[in-house]
């Protein structure tokens, strides 16, 4: 596949490994803000390739991980309700809630359906007049420009059982929040690639001269991760804190203005509980008073929940980076992904559910080099 | 591994907290897997049963038989390449092959649910019939029943099959040895993104069909080439991950797999990186892994290519001694990483 | 937030700027894209699609600059006196 296959080519991925091992000095440690590239970094090895003066480390950048348990649980309480099809992409169908999760409600008879896109969501409201349609609409800023076009098209044809359950995240709050952190070990930030295709990278370079950390916005292949690295630790090694752009073929500074233009259109910036951290001001994306009668929480009065999460889950630490998946005392005995704990370990992204599909044994057999 | 600094929890072991059967325990993973140790190897213990391979090797009355049963509930029903019919009569002509039997007779039992049009059923007997000619059986009793509306997801089928085995020593994940070289018998992916094709809420055009097909011929041909074949497994529900993970398991033995050998059509890549979903867990209904020792990898690669339904045979990897029974894969970066059983089935995902 | 993947635009329906919309092909799979955010895509051009939206036109000059600089780097090692191939 074009612009997908030359970038996960052995060699190349090899020469960069090679030359950030010819450039590096000391260890440093980077962090990456997007569960595709944890998941892209831990399938095909990325992190064995590279010398180990640097540690990658795994950022809550997985929006189904961060979802908080109120979200998950008002989920879980409008889909049981009679005359509702509640729709979701498919990450969140087994992010458990307090007390069970969507393909458990789904069995229970349910009607919960997969969607790949909220356009879909529409076309099953409108050929379901009789029903109340809920979008899950859950997502860092990449996904934000599809959902505000979604409740956008709803209103502009006056479709009256379309609904969304809005959890939107911002990345910069998030990243802020972890920089500003005391015992912050992350020295450098591999920024979310598709989320800059919308948003561009202006936000980052206050955060970059703020807290003198380089910020290289980088891909999902290995070779866009690996270049990434690269071009992080080449900063740190020259004393630099600056924005890079690695992954230029898809971004550009500003982004993309039509895709911020609907997002502001319909929604606002608003303060946003994430999952394990806790709430960040000014960090999630709510409906605006326009469109609030597409809020599903208005239209089902599911009111103000809040719910406390099982004290062994330390998935909050694991994504501020501040422990590594196999450290977790419940990893991989009380909390594994048939009965994860939180959800890092029941999203495909999350660092603990990576750790635990590719890495719970030691792999003692190594070919690297071949 | 890091030694964990808090007090460490007691139990090791983790516990099903399902009470309820789910979804997932059909999937062909990890759920699946619990359900078979939990409840039905436990109580069904018996050598043929235990032999976890996909139809029983009976002796009966000096006779080598393979049995076995296999049940569809697909949706949708029908699908680009078959419909239920097809996979019913196909899935357990392919069990009793890869107990290196011949098939030969075939039941069929129906459940079919008030309200299902006369005309489809019509249309699953009659791809049942083709099929069945396809792959030289007969159905020769069978059984139907109707249930409420409501109650059945319009029409479910099993089949049950039997057959002589020609193979002269045991076709089973027992009888994988290390140094063995895994064959597979053509690319991977296409039953699972034909029928995801067609789903409501993730449709996308294609001309990718099932790979619904016997695969009895090129297996018989192999045990008449007079080639040692240690194992056979047909890759359905939980793909290739999940029928290699098995025969590890019950082998005890390491398999290693390389990514840069493993077929997978242009399209179904390209459905499978849309929807975010790994080619190897994808399901399949007409390929098949073959262990043979290595001397013999060549012949059996040779033998398999003479037929259209695995012209496209390759080696993908070996076996080596490792008792921990693990699955690994190199990636096309080179770095080797294990390959494990999905939780439940695979989920599009967006993340 | 993160699975985007690039196909090609075969064709475009539709002058609504909302409601713009193309069939991309993805390796041979094809599916209607909505192109609202994408007004200066033309047919033949790759986009980046993430749940059926186009949000980017890949840059095929830029696309190719991640090989070029390993090129560099390999120049520069080479004249360093350093092994790049092993």
């Amino acid at each position: 596949m074009k612009f997908i296959d030359e970038y996960r080519d052995g060699n190349a991925a090899r020469q960069y490994a090679d030359a950030v091992r010819r450039i590096i000095t000391r260890p440093w440690t980077l962090m990456e803000v997007c569960g595709g590239q944890t998941h892209a970094i831990v399938k095909f090895g990325i992190d064995e390739l590279l010398p180990k003066e640097v540690t990658l480390v795994h950022g809550p950048g997985c929006p189904v991980c961060v979802t908080p348990l109120e979200q998950i649980d008002k989920a879980l309480l409008v889909s049981s309700w009679p005359g509702v099809i509640f729709t979701s992409f498919g990450d969140m169908l087994r992010v458990p809630g307090s007390h069970t999760d969507l393909l458990t409600k789904k069995a229970g008879g349910a009607d919960v359906r997969i969607v790949y896109s909220p356009l879909d969501a529409l076309k099953i409201a409108r050929d379901n007049p009789g029903k109340q349609v809920v979008f899950f609409a859950v997502g860092f800023e990449t996904t934000a420009p599809a959902n505000a076009m979604a409740v956008f098209q709803a209103a502009q044809e006056g479709l009256e059982n379309f609904s969304i359950l809005v959890s939107h995240v911002l990345v910069p709050p998030a990243m802020e929040a972890i920089l500003g952190a005391k015992g912050n070990l992350v020295q450098g930030f591999l920024a979310a690639g598709h989320v800059c295709t919308v948003m561009g990278y202006t936000e980052y370079e206050p955060l970059a001269a703020k807290y003198q950390v380089p910020i290289v916005v980088t891909g999902f292949e290995p070779l866009d991760i690996l270049q990434g690295v690269y071009m992080a630790v080449k900063q740190l090694e020259e004393g630099r804190h600056e924005v890079e752009n690695q992954y230029a073929r898809a971004v550009r500074r500003d982004g993309n203005l039509p895709a911020q233009h609907v997002i502001k259109e319909v929604f606002e910036v608003v303060p946003r509980k994430w999952r394990g951290v806790g709430e960040i001001p000014h960090s999630g994306l709510g409906l605006r008073e326009a469109y609030r009668n597409f809020d599903a929480e208005i239209r089902f009065g599911l009111g103000d929940m809040h719910v406390d999460e099982p004290p062994e889950c330390l998935s909050g630490l694991v994504m501020q980076g501040r422990l590594k998946p196999n450290e977790c005392p419940a990893f991989g005995s009380m909390c594994t992904p048939e009965h994860p704990l939180g959800a890092t370990m029941v999203s495909s992204e999350g660092a603990c559910a990576a750790y635990y599909r590719y890495r719970r044994i030691a792999v003692e057999q190594d070919s690297v080099r071949s | 591994m890091s030694t964990p600094t808090t007090p460490a929890f007691s139990c090791p072991v983790p516990v099903s907290r399902h009470e309820h059967v789910l979804l997932g325990h059909g999937g062909g993973g990890q759920m699946t897997q619990l359900l078979l140790e939990q409840i039905f190897l436990p109580a069904f213990s018996n050598a043929a049963l235990d032999a976890r391979h996909d139809g029983a090797a009976l002796l009966i009355g000096g006779l080598r038989l393979a049995f076995s049963t296999d049940s569809y509930v697909v949706k949708p029903m029908f699908f680009p390449g078959g419909n239920i019919g097809t996979l019913a009569v196909n899935g357990t002509v392919n069990d009793l092959a890869m107990c290196g039997a011949r098939p030969q007779f075939l039941s069929t039992g129906f459940i079919i649910e008030e309200g299902l049009p006369i005309e489809t059923l019509r249309q699953v007997v009659a791809s049942m019939q083709l099929a069945a000619a396809a792959a030289g059986v007969q159905l020769v009793t069978g059984d139907t029943k109707v249930v409420d509306r409501g109650k059945g997801d319009g029409l479910y089928v099993n089949t049950a099959g039997i057959g002589i085995i020609e193979a002269a020593n045991p076709i089973a994940p027992s009888s994988v040895r290390s140094g063995d070289v895994i064959l597979l018998s053509g690319d991977i992916g296409r039953h699972g993104m034909a029928v995801m094709a067609a789903r409501e809420g993730l449709a996308f055009e294609s001309e990718i069909e099932s790979d619904c097909a016997p695969v009895a011929a090129p297996v018989l041909n192999l045990i008449e080439a007079g080639l040692d074949v240690h194992c056979l497994r047909d890759l359905t529900r939980g793909g290739l991950a999940s029928a290699l993970v098995e025969i590890a398991e019950t082998s005890r033995l390491h398999l290693g797999i390389e990514d840069a050998l493993i077929a997978v059509r242009e399209d179904v890549r390209g459905a499978c990186e849309i929807l975010g979903l790994d080619p190897l867990y994808v399901a399949n209904e007409g390929r098949f892994v073959v262990f043979v020792p290595e001397a013999e990898a060549e012949l059996a690669l040779e033998v398999l290519s003479a037929h259209a339904v695995s012209a496209n045979a390759m080696a993908i990897g070996r076996v080596t001694q490792d008792p921990r029974g693990l699955v690994t894969l190199k990636s096309l970066i080179g770095v080797t990483r294990i390959v494990d059983r999905l939780s439940g089935e695979q989920l599009p995902r967006i993340c | 937030m993160c699975l985007a993947v690039p196909g090609k635009l075969l064709s475009i329906e539709g002058d609504d700027p909302v409601l713009r919309a193309g069939k991309v092909d993805f390796a041979g799979v094809q599916k209607r894209v909505n192109l609202s955010y994408v007004p200066d895509a033309k047919i033949g051009d790759y986009v980046l699609v993430h749940v059926g939206f186009a949000l980017s036109i890949v840059d095929e000059v830029e696309a190719v600059r991640v090989f070029d600089y390993l090129r560099t780097m390999g120049d520069l090692a080479e004249e360093l006196g350093e092994d790049v191939t092993k």
